[in-house]
């Protein structure tokens, strides 16, 4: 067994490094492609946290929502009567409002930031890690805290002063907020977040003509940590029969009816998928080709006593040392690039994610060689001899 | 008389055509003895070289029996075959005979690897006898560095490494010149006499059977003569 492994990996390597060059260019277009499937994954994983980040990092098991918004947090209208309701039910450990909009930093030289507004009670679930500053001063204080994404991009520090525009009737009202906090991690919708007390939010947000006179702040939804997490279906039931009129979904249902988010996913997985079966289909030709150039050789192999076995696997053993050595380029190339990238760009190397994309990229280089391998076992010497 | 190495009794290899079964050897014997280098000549279409795909296990006979060392080639399934080619049986081939990846030595080297043999003994052994066939000088050449002649060498080398009951040669001489040729059959009948192996050679060419020390005639898939006497060898190979 261990004989026929070093005789295959001893013939794998010898071939491999006295054509170096021929099988370095097949590395090379592996190298392309798992730069380009690295960038897809990152890119999804991007565009995923711009969308999904905020919620998917709240210290909360459920999100209560208006009854028929369909898990649409924009949709959904709570109110301070249902807060309520839903921090007496049993099992419930704290749930804090979030009140959602959007609106504009004005940065130096006319320039304006667009971010994610969002109103949250200071140490409710609701409410983000702060690693840097301070929490809210009360729930009126016209006070901030700034995702470290919006710090990166308007180069506004803790203590700073920033002005913000809302449109409310016909209007642009400008409002000052002091940052007093610094977060991370906490994208919503695509922009970088500002979070605010949620009076402050209420008259500082972009507001109708209906509304510029309402001084009760809406609650979109509330989040709701349990006492016990694997209690959670439990504590949800209690809330849909305690609570009238709203609907409980977990973290993963949130994130998965974000408006938009499956069908960018799924897209930009398709796209990856794409990408690797031209990679498969790339790495399967050449090898075939390949093979059959070889059919004397390895006639010849045969005809000498090689094993099936040990013509297989030193088939094998190439493709993985080609497909390993070209996914190690791709990986250090795609490190490369990814120094260069600017922050408005939304590529996130996860770990995991990365981790996944390589394994699957590693996996091609045999699946794509598996014709090609069942081609050489089942060379016949005598044939492949007449042919030399 | 030194022992027995390849035995061959009453061999029968037939093929279905459209026209019906063809014999392409039909009921050929013979015994080749350890040391001994014998040709199997005859005219394109005799069936030599299926005789010879047959002897290197790599055809099984319609009946017949094949023995190598007292084991029955008609009677093995595929993996024992290739277990037999291995251990039993050195092989040169007409031409791509040897692996273009791995240099003289290593191709040398190889019969022993897969063996499980390639000690430092293998190892020394396979430098020598190369050096043996005067190619001290190309130890660490590719085959595409080599001429034919020096390919053909390297080969021979291989086929006799390690230590075969039977080396068998398809054509060794076919894509070399005949100054070349003559020195190629001149060194595989010497290792084989040293080595005591029993050496099986096709060829065409008669001119070659100079240095064997038997001719097999086939005609029609039929041993139709056999040339033992050095006189009788000579006048064959000076095409009298």
């Amino acid at each position: 067994m261990f004989s026929t492994l070093f005789l295959a990996l001893y013939l794998a390597v010898k071939e491999t490094w006295r054509n170096a060059g021929r099988f370095f260019l097949v590395s090379l277009v592996i190298a392309l492609i798992a730069l380009l499937v690295l960038f897809i994954a990152a890119l999804g994983e991007g565009l995923g946290n711009g969308n999904r980040q905020y919620i998917a990092n709240l210290d909360a098991q459920l999100i209560v929502f208006l009854e028929k918004s369909d898990y649409n947090i924009s949709a959904s209208r709570l109110n301070d009567v249902k807060l309520r309701a839903i921090r007496r039910v049993d099992g419930v450990d704290a749930a804090g409002p979030i009140h959602t909009s959007t609106t504009a930093i004005l940065l130096p030289n006319d320039k304006v930031l667009k971010v994610s507004f969002l109103g949250v009670e200071a140490d409710t679930p609701g409410f983000p890690r702060i690693l840097q500053g301070r929490s809210f001063f009360s729930s009126t204080a016209d006070e901030a805290i700034i995702d470290r994404n919006v710090a990166l991009r308007s180069n506004i520090k803790v203590g700073d002063e920033i002005t913000i525009r809302s449109s409310q009737g016909v209007k642009d009202k400008f409002f000052i907020l002091t940052v007093v906090g610094l977060t991370e991690g906490q994208s919503y919708f695509f922009q970088p977040t500002i979070f605010v007390p949620p009076a402050t939010w209420e008259s500082d947000r972009p507001k109708a003509d209906a509304e510029i006179n309402n001084t009760v702040p809406s609650i979109n939804i509330v989040a709701v940590r349990v006492k016990n997490p694997t209690d959670a279906k439990i504590v949800k039931q209690a809330i849909l029969d305690h609570v009238e009129n709203v609907e409980v979904a977990d973290i993963p249902t949130t994130i998965n009816n974000i408006p938009g988010y499956s069908a960018q996913q799924g897209t930009v997985q398709t796209q990856a998928v794409f990408t690797l079966l031209i990679g498969v289909l790339v790495i399967g030709g050449f090898f075939q080709i390949q093979v059959l150039q070889k059919v004397p050789q390895i006639g010849v192999l045969k005809a000498i006593g090689s094993t099936n076995a040990t013509v297989g696997l030193a088939a094998v053993l190439q493709i993985i040392l080609v497909t390993s050595l070209g996914v190690a380029i791709g990986g250090g190339l795609t490190f490369v690039f990814s120094l260069f990238f600017p922050p408005t760009i939304p590529l996130v190397f996860n770990g995991q994610a990365s981790a996944f994309a390589i394994l699957v990229l590693l996996a091609i280089g045999p699946v794509g060689g598996l014709i090609s391998v069942f081609y050489a076992v089942r060379i016949e010497p005598l044939k492949a001899l007449r042919l030399s | 008389m030194s022992e027995i190495a390849l035995e061959v009794h009453d061999v029968v290899k037939s093929f279905h055509t459209d026209s019906g079964n063809i014999n392409a050897v039909d009921g050929v014997s013979f015994q080749v003895h350890s040391g001994e280098f014998v040709a199997l000549v005859g005219p394109s279409g005799s069936g030599k070289t299926t005789m010879l795909s047959m002897l290197a296990a790599l055809l099984q006979p319609t009946s017949g029996k094949i023995l190598i060392d007292d084991h029955d080639l008609a009677t093995m399934n595929e993996s024992q075959r290739v277990a037999l080619r291995r251990q039993k049986i050195g092989f040169t081939f007409q031409a791509n005979n040897l692996i273009p990846f791995l240099t003289a030595l290593e191709n040398v080297e190889l019969m022993l690897r897969l063996n499980n043999k390639l000690d430092k003994g293998g190892r020394q052994r396979s430098r020598e006898l190369l050096t043996r066939l005067g190619l001290e000088q190309r130890l660490s050449n590719l085959p595409g560095q080599m001429s034919g002649g020096q390919q053909q060498r390297v080969a021979i080398a291989r086929a006799l490494i390690h230590s075969p009951t039977v080396v068998l040669a398809d054509e060794p001489t076919a894509s070399l010149d005949t100054e070349r040729a003559f020195q190629v059959v001149e060194t595989f009948a010497a290792l084989i006499h040293e080595n005591r192996r029993a050496g099986i050679m096709v060829t065409h060419d008669l001119r070659m059977c100079r240095h064997v020390d038997r001719v097999l005639q086939m005609r029609d898939g039929k041993l139709v003569k056999t040339y033992e006497t050095r006189t009788e060898i000579d006048a064959l190979a000076r095409g009298e």
